[in-house]
């Protein structure tokens, strides 16, 4: 690859789009003041928004942009490679960056202390950094370091929780997280040593012409169970209930909204274009694997759920249900199930963060969100809980939210298979999720308001605008899915074809 | 005339989601221009009309206007502006505009020609009516809706599932006749069967009808039930198993409706026996027949609507509807139990109301098909009706021993729109043409043979008088020996007796039924809150050493089954 002639910022949007964020983290950190770190803040994950937006256009008129970092040339350099999936994801997680950056003013202010805000600040962004870096790698060790990156500033923003049980729930996050990225880089590890290679297409290129041998298989064990960790599969999920639940309102939102989703990036990565899905489909029975694990976890997390006192844990359970309709779709490893699980990480992120966001503001106007304190407080906070209750409804996958469309998609793809009794089951948690989400409504809107929620009105324009954006987003992705359903199957069709 | 092909059931949903926005008087307007905005639409739309719309890769129907789909939306509308006068004299923001959304919805599946349209319509009058039983705002209503919903919501997964297997194996999405078979087919079915209140599927009717708010029940009887027969008349027309089926549930609430005291859920419970004659219909498949199910639904939703008014009206002068508690309300409100009665004999077919002259067709296509026990059992239900809901609603409402309620007539607005259905119950009883002209098919008979007009007068004389022997036997037992009764008293005796016998084992089954499954749901409730719940395995926030076990336990086993798999 030559180098573009002149300095030409197009063709280092790839850079730009991790390197922007970083050193905005770092010039964060020299702000001392938490309002002017807040405005920095916001400057950035602005920006590098746009970036991502200018790169998903890019690459759907172009076609993938490889970058060769500092100008070395893959595979001995790290490359930077933005196929339609990357620019996918990193389009998710940086636009989920940048509208709960709008949100985190006031929510901060009122959970963390001033003298740490700045801090915060910082650490949000690494931690945006760390995840955009991991999606827009080709090299799999350069994922591994980004992956620290993001974990170990994760782990800060929970800790900084009020709640001092977040400083044990972070603990434990890292403990698993540690466990999880160790075990991911001993798969790289095997793999190095297997092909010579640590980008992710040069190593695809060397495994064609390989038998599949022992390190191979080891390599994929160590791989899927590291990452399985980091995106919260059942049941490994354990660190996460507790993670969402005492972190602060604002870390809940992004955490949700973007980490599992690229850990399950990763995975796909691993899955489709460096083993391609033949040796993991076919020789392993990953599928049978997979499937299991996936219903466990939309059966049984649904079931905590519904027994859950504490609103976030309510959620943070659905969320482990959820990422089970997204493994399923990748266990299916067809053009559907894949389209479907791509539907979902999009859908998700976006009515989960809308959740969060709002919870967010309940705890702000209340300092509580125990559910028997939010009796009632739907007429107070009309607004809020209205936008609650909408992403609550695509939750459960009412026909005409984004919910329905990802769930729709799932199970067109479980009958393309011919696995006609997975229908039922994708059903019936769709039956527990009606009971999880029809819980908390009903408390919301139908019982008489106790004392907290008396108090409670909507929260300031800053954080309701992100809340109904988002909801509103979810009635819109519902209806038009141009932007999920068509780049998806794009990038279904993309993956299968990966690797021959 | 150009016609604008909308479908006025998306005009009705989009005057809800408005109501709930505008002050008293703008939702009364809305309720009650709406309907009679979307009749004169349904009206100018010209027959075959098909609007379609590509979305998610599919054509969506959103607009199919044929014969069979023309009364039902008639009369969705007629019943929706029906309730809207009954219900003027509440201001209740959730209650207007859920009903409207609820007619809507109910309107807008039966012009929907796909069945994706239909699945997005039937849900929505699932989410859209619980409100009218949570509206109630007592605990027992909450419970009651909650137990709708499951059904409902059951129903509406189960057609989701029904449809999406139905479109593998067929590659069609159209709403159109289905043959049983394949699993989709049968799901449908189900799922339909649900909402149609299929025996042992039909406790939802008697749980939750009667707990929801005056004006949510008229409401609720007009809708659902009838959208499920329509459902079933348009997919499933000629399939035989419906016969038995419609002929179990004519028959099985009529125990149960003689005993009931809680004369909302009598209704209730005839409403069941009403479907079953429609089920019965529709399961014969003739020409005839199908028009007979047609009619009697068009028909049916209108005294039913007219006889839940009447005890809407009792319950809001009263506030009870207890047979026990009642009694003797005909001084007070004398023109509540004019109105009661007229529905109470359309509902017991008598001649001359719309009973009389719909359920005709259907006992004729019984009778031309040859199924002579069927029309034995249908024949034996009318006289079930007439017992239940024809002599015994009105019977201990107005008149019995007196209740000692001295309340006023009912309020202007109830007694208007009683007045109309009335008015209409009887009208279609004397120039049934109006009628039959906007059925599927061409009715050639004039419902008013001598034959039929004497069995029926015959059938209603004879439940007439057996009632008045059973009430003075069940007052004073001592006086049951009379001598002008002495020659069939025994025949009488035996037959009550009978009667009793059946109630009470039927009830004993069916006591053992629901508390069989009431132990099993509480015995599941509790395994899953011990494993699932804050202190089960599952549900408790696990130690670190634990976390970290699972992970151990993951590679490992997946190391294992990756080698063995190479072995």
């Amino acid at each position: 690859m030559s180098a573009a002639p002149g300095f030409e910022l197009g063709h280092h949007l790839p850079a730009l789009q991790v390197v922007v964020p970083l050193i905005g983290a770092v010039i964060c950190a020299m702000l001392r003041n938490g309002t002017l770190a807040w405005g920095w803040a916001l400057i950035v994950s602005v920006l590098t928004a746009a970036i991502s937006t200018m790169l998903f256009v890019a690459v759907q008129a172009g076609g993938t942009i490889s970058y060769g970092l500092g100008g070395w040339a893959p595979p001995y350099g790290i490359e930077y490679r933005v196929d339609l999936l990357s620019a996918f994801i990193l389009l998710i997680v940086s636009w989920a960056g940048a509208i709960i950056m709008v949100y985190a003013r006031q929510s901060v202010m009122h959970e963390i202390d001033a003298g740490k805000r700045a801090w915060y600040y910082c650490m949000y962004l690494l931690c945006l950094t760390g995840l955009l870096g991991i999606a827009i790698t080709g090299d799999a060790f350069n994922a591994f370091v980004f992956m620290e990156v993001s974990s170990l500033s994760m782990y800060t923003l929970i800790a900084m929780g009020k709640n001092r049980r977040a400083l044990l729930s972070s603990y434990q996050y890292l403990i698993m997280g540690t466990i999880g990225a160790t075990f991911y880089v001993i798969g790289v590890g095997i793999l190095f040593t297997l092909t010579g290679s640590l980008n992710f297409v040069d190593i695809a290129e060397r495994l064609v012409t390989m038998q599949m041998e022992r390190p191979a298989i080891a390599a994929i064990t160590f791989l899927t169970v590291g990452i399985s960790l980091k995106l919260a599969l059942f049941p490994l999920h354990s660190w996460l209930p507790n993670a969402y639940a005492y972190a602060p309102s604002v870390t809940t939102s992004f955490l949700a909204g973007t980490a599992t989703k690229v850990a399950i990036y990763l995975l796909m990565r691993i899955f489709f274009s460096t083993f391609g899905e033949a040796k993991v489909f076919e020789i392993l029975p990953t599928t049978t694997i997979l499937v299991l694990l996936s219903v466990s976890a939309m059966i049984g997390a649904s079931l905590v759920a519904v027994f859950q006192d504490d609103v976030k844990r309510v959620l943070a359970y659905s969320s482990v249900a959820q990422v089970g309709y997204i493994t399923l779709g990748i266990a299916l490893a067809n053009d559907l199930g894949l389209t479907s699980a791509l539907v979902h990480i999009f859908n998700h992120a976006l009515m989960k963060t809308a959740l969060f966001l709002a919870v967010g503001a309940v705890f702000l106007r209340i300092g509580s969100v125990r559910l028997h304190d939010l009796d009632g407080i739907g007429p107070k906070m009309p607004v809020t809980m209205a936008a609650f209750a909408l992403a609550g409804f695509a939750l459960i996958g009412t026909p005409g939210t984004a919910g329905f469309v990802s769930k729709y998609y799932l199970a067109a793809a479980v009958i393309d298979k011919g696995w006609w009794g997975l229908v039922f089951v994708i059903a019936a948690s769709s039956l527990i999720a009606v009971f999880y989400v029809g819980r908390l409504l009903e408390a919301i809107w139908f019982r008489a308001p106790g004392a907290l929620a008396q108090k409670a009105s909507d929260p300031p324009l800053s954080m309701l605008l992100p809340i109904v954006g988002l909801s509103l987003a979810v009635i819109w992705f519902g209806v038009d899915t141009r932007l999920t359903v068509d780049v998806a199957h794009n990038i279904a069709t993309m993956l299968l074809g990966g690797v021959k | 005339m150009t016609a604008i092909d909308v479908n006025p059931g998306l005009l009705m949903i989009a005057a809800g989601l408005l109501a709930c926005l505008l002050p008293r008087v703008g939702r009364q307007l809305l309720t009650l221009g709406t309907p009679v905005a979307g009749l004169l639409l349904l009206i100018a739309t010209p027959m075959g009309a098909l609007t379609t719309l590509p979305i998610f890769g599919y054509d969506l129907t959103l607009l199919r206007l044929d014969g069979l789909a023309f009364p039902f939306g008639i009369i969705f509308l007629i019943a929706a502006f029906l309730n809207a006068i009954f219900a003027l004299h509440q201001d209740d923001r959730l209650q207007d505009s859920a009903v409207m959304i609820y007619g809507g919805a109910a309107v807008g599946a039966v012009l929907a020609g796909d069945l994706a349209s239909l699945f997005i319509y039937w849900e929505l009058t699932a989410v859209s009516s619980v409100f009218l039983i949570l509206a109630s705002r007592t605990e027992r209503a909450y419970s009651a809706a909650m137990r709708y919903l499951v059904w409902q919501i059951g129903s509406g997964v189960l057609l989701l599932a029904g449809i999406l297997l139905h479109y593998q194996e067929t590659g069609s999405m159209a709403f159109t006749t289905i043959t049983l078979g394949s699993v989709g087919s049968w799901a449908i079915f189900l799922a339909f069967g649900i909402k149609c209140a299929f025996p042992l599927l039909h406790n939802w009717v008697q749980d939750a009808y009667p707990e929801a708010t005056i004006t949510g029940t008229v409401a609720l009887s007009a809708f659902t039930t009838k959208l499920a027969v329509y459902a079933f008349a348009r997919s499933f027309a000629g399939e035989e198993l419906l016969i038995p089926i419609g002929v179990v549930m004519t028959c099985f609430p009529v125990f149960f409706a003689v005993i009931e005291n809680d004369l909302r859920r009598v209704l209730a419970f005839s409403l069941n026996n009403q479907l079953g004659f429609m089920l019965v219909g529709i399961g014969i498949g003739s020409e005839i027949a199908i028009n007979g199910a047609v009619s009697h639904a068009f028909a049916h939703i209108i005294y039913k609507s007219l006889l839940f008014m009447s005890m809407g009206a009792v319950l809001y002068r009263t506030g009870t509807v207890k047979a026990s508690e009642l009694g003797g309300l005909y001084k007070s409100m004398p023109l509540t139990t004019i109105f009661c009665i007229i529905g109470a004999l359309s509902i017991a077919g008598f001649p001359l109301t719309s009973g009389f002259v719909t359920k005709n067709l259907t006992l004729t296509g019984a009778e031309y098909a040859g199924y002579f026990w069927i029309w034995l059992l249908l024949i034996f239900a009318s006289a079930g009706v007439m017992e239940h809901s024809g002599i015994k609603i009105p019977f201990f409402a107005f008149f019995s021993h007196d209740g000692g309620h001295r309340v006023k007539e009912a309020p202007v607005n109830m007694l208007i729109a009683m007045g109309i259905a009335a008015g209409a119950c009887i009208f279609i009883g004397i120039f049934p043409q109006t009628l039959y002209s906007i059925l599927p098919y061409e009715v050639t008979k004039s419902p008013y043979s001598v034959q039929s007009v004497v069995t029926k007068t015959q059938l209603l004389t004879f439940s007439i008088i057996a009632f008045g022997v059973l009430i003075r036997a069940g007052l004073y037992p001592k006086e049951i020996p009379s001598t002008n009764l002495n020659t069939d008293w025994l025949y009488r005796h035996v037959g009550r007796y009978f009667v009793g016998v059946l109630a009470y084992m039927a009830r004993w089954a069916w006591a053992g039924v629901c508390g069989g499954w009431r132990a099993t749901l509480g015995a599941a409730h509790g395994l899953i809150r011990r494993h699932y719940g804050p202190d089960g395995a599952m549900g408790s926030a696990w130690p670190t050493g634990q976390m970290a076990f699972w992970a151990t336990v993951m590679i490992a086993a997946y190391s294992l089954i990756g080698f063995w798999y190479l072995l």
